[in-house]
């Protein structure tokens, strides 16, 4: 659902797609950067992003990834169970406590 | 999806490490820019990418299919194993598509003649209509189908309410084409409603129907049979219509059977069919009371199952044979006659004589067969299981590193079903072959068998469970044993123990004790039926079977009054002895050893009593005695005195004798025959004794028979059998009698048996079980020394060790030996009493099979016992001499 979100706003590659990510979430998602790729290959043989050859910024070939329409569909109702599950789970919680 | 990554799976590899690359570059780049050393740079990047493999590995792992990577691997380990190893495979190979042909060889002869329904419409409701036990012999039985006469068949159809539909049917050759050109084909004589009750519809034309059955209806209109029709008219539908010469008798074709119709016979197939009616042109056989020729088959009405049908036939019976008795039979006979009750049974898979003869012996060979499959299938177990264990240490190191079980186990599995799927796939090919021949070895030149030999599921099922047995048998157990082991052990001790672990070693034990129980069991097998088969042949049937030529001559197609047929048979005699090269001439009403008989009733004054009421009666003339070789032992032999009004006169065998008059002297005794249609009563004086003599069959016992002078015979017939002695090949003797015959009487018909011929032709179910038991027999000998001599050098190679310190503490090289065939002795004992035990039980059961020979014959056994023992000493002396010749110091090195 992150590697989705972070392609809604364009094509990336995985070395850019792994810092955004972790960037994005203040540091607090660390995660091995290898361990990504398994996940993208998972994405892509779902049919949910595809993959292109490019060059990147800095000259150097990379591989391209970018969400299909069917990706965004499915980000859209992961993302409202998501919030649902969150909203349900919070409310079970109560208010944090100290 | 996963199909398509599993095909794409190379390029999807080479892009992955592309893709890691490219993030490694994007890394490096960065981290040079915020100032590292490009080496710092390298490593940090690796560092932040984590474990390259295992990404690789994860993503391996999607676009595998498990199953089919493993099948593969498994394959292409199988064969790599099986293609180091070609002398292995193709023992193992070879053994298994032996024993599979063997056993569906076997099989597909069985489905054909046991198992295949007539191909007719709902055969299981068909039921043959039979005299229970047989009709015992009575009257005249031309042929091996005598359930009903004529007469006693229109009762039946009459008076039988159990059947929807019923027929009768009977076989009988005839004679195609014109004069001299004339060959015999095959006629099938029926009563009208067979093609409706079997359910059979014309291929071409039509069929004779219920209608066209009606007395006096003349014999005119045939139908042929497929094959027939494919033969002599190349399939044409200009062949409905066509005339042929049947009997001397032009007749029409009005239709042809489907191809699958083979008549009633298995095995046997017919060329033409007429409706019985069509008979009353031949003479009066549709009269006769006393002529069994016929079979009765129907189809039971729905609500009639057949017990039902059974106990309606037996009580009509009374009725029915009361209203056709025949006449001129003495008392005794007419008693047995109304003691007949008719039953019913199953006729939906045919009638066949093939079926009486062969079922028994061809279970008894897929038994031994099946025997052989099993000894195949232990020994090729015995060979993975010594290349298993060679192989534990290599299995161990793989369990060690993480290999599964499981994967360990299929491919040990897969393995075994490798060779067993060859096997089974050439041994489907072999089978072909080997049932054509065995078909082709059954049948004789005077009757050959037509079996439809195609393929069938049943054979393919029975091939493919054999395969799987086979495989799960001896592929399962080795590769269950090599990966029990505890891998430290097996590690440790380097694959090659010093000592001997019991538990491993019992079922291989019990594999070689089990193989020369049952190569045992084989091998007395074989030589009982070699042995029976041997004496049969050489067999002594009290006369010499060498160079006796039989010539029946038929003298009907003359049509001159039967007085003339005496002088005429007289005149053609003297020819006969004028032929060079013939020797002796004589005439006979009796072919020996054919299988027929001629019985009368007999009394003798004051010698009365169980067992003397009858005897075989033969018209002979004068020298048949000398053509026959056979010895006059009292008396005098016949001359031209004894003549039709001359005092009636007798020759009788010492059976006869001994039989019925005990010591006392018999010449001069007065025999009274009792009376038979044809045969009168009359008073015989015995006049000489001669030696015993095999009758109808070389099996039999000996029984009792009188001899007549032709010139005395009361019944004239036309025809005769001319016996001749020569010394020159019965092929010529066959020429030139036919051309002395023909000579002046061309009118004459003619057939001729070679006697040695004929006694081979009929000895043909004992030749084939002697020569396949045989092979079988030397074939599990043969498995058996190879799976010996694989055990014992495996053992041995485990041992030498061992043996090299004995050999080192000054063990001598004999006793080493001695040790390894020490260990042999033992199961040699088991395997042997085991074998033996057997043997004497399963012999018993095949004994009617046996000639001349106990099922426990003890040379046999011993002879059997012996083969063995030193076929199994031979095999394990070469791996025993190698053990002594070992070199202490090279055996203790290789620790």
């Amino acid at each position: 659902m992150l590697i989705l979100k972070t392609l809604l706003l364009a094509p990336a590659h995985g070395h850019t797609i792994a810092h955004v990510i972790e960037k994005t979430s203040d540091e607090v998602l660390q995660v091995e950067h290898g361990s990504l790729y398994p996940a993208l290959h998972r994405l892509e043989d779902q049919g949910l992003i595809a993959a292109f050859w490019g060059t990147s910024e800095n000259n150097r070939k990379a591989k391209y990834y970018r969400i299909t329409p069917h990706g965004r569909k499915h980000l859209l109702n992961e993302r409202s169970r998501w919030d649902s599950l969150v909203e349900a789970v919070t409310r079970v919680l109560g208010p944090a406590t100290e | 999806m996963r199909w398509r990554r599993y095909l794409e799976r190379k390029r999807r590899e080479e892009d992955f490490a592309r893709e890691i690359e490219s993030y490694l570059t994007h890394e490096i780049d960065e981290n040079v820019a915020r100032g590292m050393n490009p080496d710092q740079a390298f490593h940090a990047a690796q560092r932040k990418f984590g474990n390259t493999t295992y990404a690789q590995e994860a993503i391996r792992k999607m676009s595998t299919l498990q199953f089919v990577e493993s099948f593969w691997q498994n394959l292409r380990y199988g064969l790599r194993q099986l293609h180091g190893n070609p002398g292995f495979t193709i023992t193992a190979i070879l053994s298994l598509a032996l024993g599979i042909g063997a056993n569906t060889a076997v099989f597909q002869l069985l489905s054909a003649i046991r198992l295949r329904s007539l191909p007719v419409k709902n055969p299981q409701e068909l039921a043959e209509v039979k005299i229970a036990g047989g009709n015992r012999g009575w009257g005249l039985n031309p042929s091996w189908i005598g359930e009903a006469t004529y007469p006693l068949w229109e009762q039946i159809r009459d008076h039988q309410q159990a059947f929807s539909e019923i027929f009768a049917w009977g076989v009988e050759e005839s004679r195609l084409g014109e004069a001299a050109q004339t060959r015999s084909i095959r006629g099938l004589w029926a009563s009208g409603a067979i093609f409706s009750t079997l359910g059979v519809t014309p291929y071409r034309g039509r069929l004779f129907m219920e209608a066209d059955d009606r007395p006096g209806c003349g014999m005119s209109a045939v139908v042929i049979s497929y094959g027939f029709w494919q033969r002599e008219f190349g399939g044409q539908d200009s062949a409905i219509g066509a005339k042929l010469t049947i009997d001397g008798r032009p007749v029409t074709v009005t239709g042809v059977t489907p191809p699958e119709f083979f008549g009633l016979e298995v095995g046997k197939g017919f060329d033409m069919a007429a409706p019985t009616c069509a008979l009353g042109v031949y003479g009066k056989r549709l009269d006769r009371r006393d002529l069994w020729w016929l079979g009765v088959i129907g189809r039971l009405k729905p609500d009639w199952p057949l017990p039902r049908a059974a106990e309606h036939l037996r009580t009509i019976s009374p009725g029915l044979f009361e209203a056709v008795a025949p006449t001129g039979y003495d008392a005794g006979s007419m008693h047995t006659w109304y003691k007949f009750r008719l039953t019913a049974e199953p006729a939906g898979s045919g009638v066949s004589r093939l079926r009486r003869e062969y079922e028994t012996s061809l279970l008894l060979l897929l038994g031994i067969t099946g025997l052989v499959l099993l000894i195949a299938c232990a020994n090729l177990a015995n060979l993975l299981l010594a290349r298993a264990a060679a192989r534990e240490r290599e299995m161990a190191v793989r369990l060690a590193i993480g290999a599964s079980r499981g994967r360990l186990i299929s491919q040990g599995l897969s393995e075994s079903l490798l060779l067993a799927g060859v096997g089974a796939v050439i041994g489907a090919g072999l089978a072909g072959v080997l049932s054509k021949s065995l078909v082709w070895f059954l049948s004789t030149e005077r009757e050959a068998f037509q079996l439809d030999l195609n393929l069938d599921w049943r054979v393919l099922v029975f091939t493919a469970a054999i395969a799987m047995l086979t495989c799960i048998l001896f592929g399962l157990a080795p590769a269950l044993r090599s990966t029990r082991t505890d891998a430290a052990s097996a590690i440790k001790s380097g694959g090659r123990g010093s000592t001997v672990d019991r538990n491993r070693f019992s079922f291989q034990h019990l594999l070689i004790v089990s193989q020369i129980t049952v190569s045992l069991v084989l091998v007395v097998g074989a030589l009982l039926f070699v042995r029976s088969f041997w004496k049969l042949t050489t067999l002594d049937a009290g006369f010499r079977q060498e160079g006796i030529v039989f010539t029946f001559l038929d003298f009907s197609p003359l049509r001159v009054p039967a007085e003339r047929i005496q002088p005429l048979k007289e005149q053609l005699l003297e020819k006969v002895r004028s032929i060079p090269g013939i020797e002796s001439a004589s005439t006979s009403t009796h072919v020996p050893l054919s299988g027929s008989s001629w019985t009368l009733g007999i009394r003798v004054p004051g010698f009365e009593g169980e067992g003397k009421g009858w005897s075989r009666f033969t018209w002979v003339s004068p020298r048949y005695f000398s053509t026959m070789e056979i010895p006059v032992l009292a008396g005098r032999d016949f001359n031209g005195r004894d003549t039709a009004t001359s005092p009636k006169v007798l020759l009788v065998n010492q059976t006869f004798v001994r039989r019925i008059f005990g010591t006392a002297n018999p010449i001069g005794k007065a025999v009274r025959s009792l009376a038979e249609p044809g045969y009168p009563e009359t008073v015989y004086e015995i006049i000489g004794v001669v030696k015993d003599t095999k009758y109808s069959a070389l099996r039999e016992e000996i029984q009792p028979i009188a001899f007549v002078p032709d010139s005395q015979h009361t019944s004239q017939e036309l025809w005769t059998a001319i016996v001749t002695r020569s010394s020159v090949p019965p092929a010529n003797v066959v020429a030139a009698m036919r051309q002395a015959i023909a000579e002046g009487n061309p009118q004459i018909r003619m057939n001729f048996e070679v006697l040695r011929t004929m006694v081979n032709d009929r000895l043909v179910r004992e030749r084939v079980l002697a020569w396949l038991s045989g092979f079988f027999g030397g074939l599990s000998a043969l498995l058996a020394m190879i799976g010996l001599y694989g055990v014992i050098s495996y053992t041995v190679a485990r041992r030498q060790n061992e043996i090299g310190i004995r050999l080192a503490l000054g063990a001598s090289r004999p006793r080493v030996v001695r040790l390894v065939l020490g260990q042999l002795a033992a199961l040699l004992l088991i395997g042997i009493s085991l074998g033996t035990l057997i043997s004497v039980v399963a012999a018993r059961g095949a004994r009617t099979l046996l000639f001349g020979i106990e099922p426990h014959d003890p040379v046999t056994l011993a002879l059997s016992a012996a083969t063995l023992a030193s076929i199994a000493i031979l095999a394990s002396l070469i791996p025993a001499w190698r053990a002594s010749r070992l070199d202490p110091l090279a055996a203790l090195r290789q620790e």
